[in-house]
């Protein structure tokens, strides 16, 4: 369906990292998503936008084996994952924090964050990128041995994301950050995102806040009812008449 | 005075066995959400286990440190590899079918391991030297279960006015030993934080690369093990095996699982003394035909004032 889309602008090369073609996938009777193709680079952040309902949970749920797709081809680096488990793709360098963040309540901030590292048995390194966290995130090393539960929404969000990174990941995906967040909550957030991929994190990142994924973003794509229609650098796509229509609401 | 520290005796160590098969109950509930019904059953297999362990070691070795040992190992491992079978073939295929079908599938294995032990099947097999091997169902009615700890009066207090029986204190230490090892893999170890980002939920601890299908199967051999070794020291006590005794127990115990709170694993541990003590009272100051009735009356005022148990937050059920 490629054809359809609407591309803007010229996207910067990088090495290829995640590439997903053709993909589908269906809840019973409700087609969710009908043949989405994208791309992620090696050291890119890429923003997927779209209204509710669209698909974008879908799309990274299905990269990261938390669904089986009906269709479709899923790479990472050189190497076909379609149909992987989720447990499965961990060890391959993807880390997913969820919709909703997903952090484990009944546990510690302690706990949680060590699941993040559950399949690495390098334990000096794990301590060392535990503290690289505490750094960007003071909050939770404050928090470390409160239950997870007892976090304000900001923090959950600031552990779901650390626990993610202490997998050491290739590839980060992350679905709606910002949601009901408060406004300088959701700035750290973003703020720590820059440095996780000025770090060498290839990011995909989901957001309905459009302006904020677009300017974070080096490339984005728009969903529209399973679909990708619009793809383009995200200052491009910021500037186009459509998506400031669109999504930006003007 | 002397009665009453008596009875408190005698209902904890009813109360540690009950804990200790409450506690499959809740492990199970917690990373499945399901009500194994069958646990008890499970539990009675593998008191026979343990049955025919100690009739093959004879009267002389079954009664010893060792082969007291071997009859706890044999039932348990037997009982660990059961509730593999179980959750593999019988559980698993239907993890994404709706709840119901797997609570009713429950209650089959539950019928079928109950009554179908209750069955007389049994065939001789020639080993050369003039040995055989007979493997046979126990057949329907109880049988009695050996003496492998030779009771004796380990104290007594005034004119007997109390008295302790080794194997009541021997009972609550193994109780005890396995209540506090599982405590100590459950919030301790790496497996225990993985059983508990399952029972959260699965498909966010698959995204941590926890592989949650050997996390389930690994939870149901821990609880199947678990009450095998309770359910021999229940045997222990009423000195009695029979193939209905997994769905009397197995009732009791859920019964303290519901009260702690089910899928919380320091109120099964709760559920199932406080279950033992007031069973205990009520027989020893009321009447022994009144335990069953007060046991679930208790059941329900505890659902009345709590309806999450004990220790449950119901408004914490995850959304
Ligand atoms: N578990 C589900 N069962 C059935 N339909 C679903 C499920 N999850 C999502 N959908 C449907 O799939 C479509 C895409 O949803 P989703 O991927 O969550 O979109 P988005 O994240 O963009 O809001 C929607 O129409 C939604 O109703
Ligand atoms: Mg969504």
């Amino acid at each position: 369906m490629s054809e359809q889309v609407k591309t803007l602008g010229e996207r910067r090369s990088f090495p290829g990292l995640l590439t997903v073609e053709g993909l589908k996938v269906q809840y019973g009777a409700i087609q969710a998503l009908r043949g989405v193709s994208l791309q992620v680079g090696q050291g890119e952040v890429v923003a997927l936008i779209g209204a509710n309902g669209a698909g974008k949970t879908s799309t990274l749920r299905a990269v990261s084996g938390m669904l089986k797709p009906s269709a479709g081809r899923i790479t990472l680096g050189s190497r076909d994952i379609t149909g992987l488990k989720a447990h499965q793709m961990v060890p391959l360098g993807m880390a997913h924090a969820p919709e909703g963040r997903g952090i484990f309540p009944n546990l510690t901030v302690q706990e949680n964050l060590e699941l993040g590292a559950y399949l690495r048995s390098d334990t000096a390194e794990i301590q060392v990128d535990m503290e690289k966290n505490f750094t960007l995130f003071p909050v939770l090393k404050e928090r470390r041995r409160q239950m997870a539960g007892t976090l304000s929404g900001g923090e959950q969000q600031m552990l779901a994301i650390a626990r993610a990174l202490l997998s050491r990941p290739k590839l980060l995906l992350l679905d709606e950050p910002s949601l009901g967040l408060a406004p300088q909550v959701t700035e750290t957030i973003f703020r720590t995102l820059r440095d996780v991929n000025a770090a060498g994190v290839s990011v995909l990142l989901v957001e309905q806040n459009a302006h904020l994924a677009l300017n974070a973003a080096h490339y984005g794509y728009v969903l529209e009812t399973g679909e990708v229609v619009m793809a383009g650098p995200g200052k491009a796509l910021l500037d186009s008449a459509e998506v400031r229509r669109a999504y930006l609401g003007e | 005075m002397a009665q009453l520290l008596q009875h408190l005796i005698n209902g904890l160590a009813a109360g540690t066995i009950y804990a200790l098969v409450a506690l499959g109950y809740t492990m199970v509930y917690g990373v499945l959400k399901l009500i194994n019904f069958a646990h008890g059953d499970v539990m009675m297999v593998g008191v026979y286990m343990g049955y025919a362990t100690a009739i093959g070691l004879g009267r002389q070795a079954q009664s010893s440190l060792w082969g007291v040992a071997l009859i706890f190992a044999a039932a348990m491992l037997g009982c660990a590899l059961l509730g593999f079978f179980i959750e593999r073939f019988a559980y698993r295929p239907l993890r994404e079918k709706p709840r119901l079908t797997a609570l009713i599938t429950a209650i089959g294995i539950s019928f079928a391991l109950s009554y179908g032990f209750q069955l007389d099947l049994g065939f001789k097999l020639p080993l050369p030297g003039g040995y055989e091997l007979s493997l046979a169902l126990p057949g329907a009615s109880p049988r009695a279960f050996p003496e492998i700890i030779r009771p004796t009066e380990w104290l007594i207090i005034g004119d007997r006015d109390v008295v302790i029986w080794n194997w009541q204190v021997i009972s609550f230490l193994i109780a005890l030993g396995l209540m506090l090892v599982l405590q100590y893999l459950v919030y301790r170890t790496r497996f225990g934080r993985a059983m508990r980002a399952v029972s959260w939920d699965h498909r966010v601890a698959a995204l941590m690369g926890i592989p949650t299908d050997r996390v389930i199967a690994l939870t149901f051999m821990l609880s199947s093990a678990l009450a095998a070794g309770a359910g021999l020291l229940y045997a222990i006590k009423d000195t009695s095996v029979s193939p209905l005794m997994g769905l009397y127990v197995g009732l009791k115990a859920f019964v303290a699982a519901v009260i702690g709170g089910i899928g919380n694993v320091p109120g099964a541990v709760v559920g199932g003394l406080v279950l033992g003590l007031v069973e205990e009272f009520v027989v020893g100051y009321a009447a022994s035909t009144w335990r069953d009735a007060v046991a679930f009356g208790f059941l329900i005022l505890v659902l009345l004032v709590k309806p999450g148990g004990l220790f449950g937050r119901v408004a914490a059920e995850k959304v």
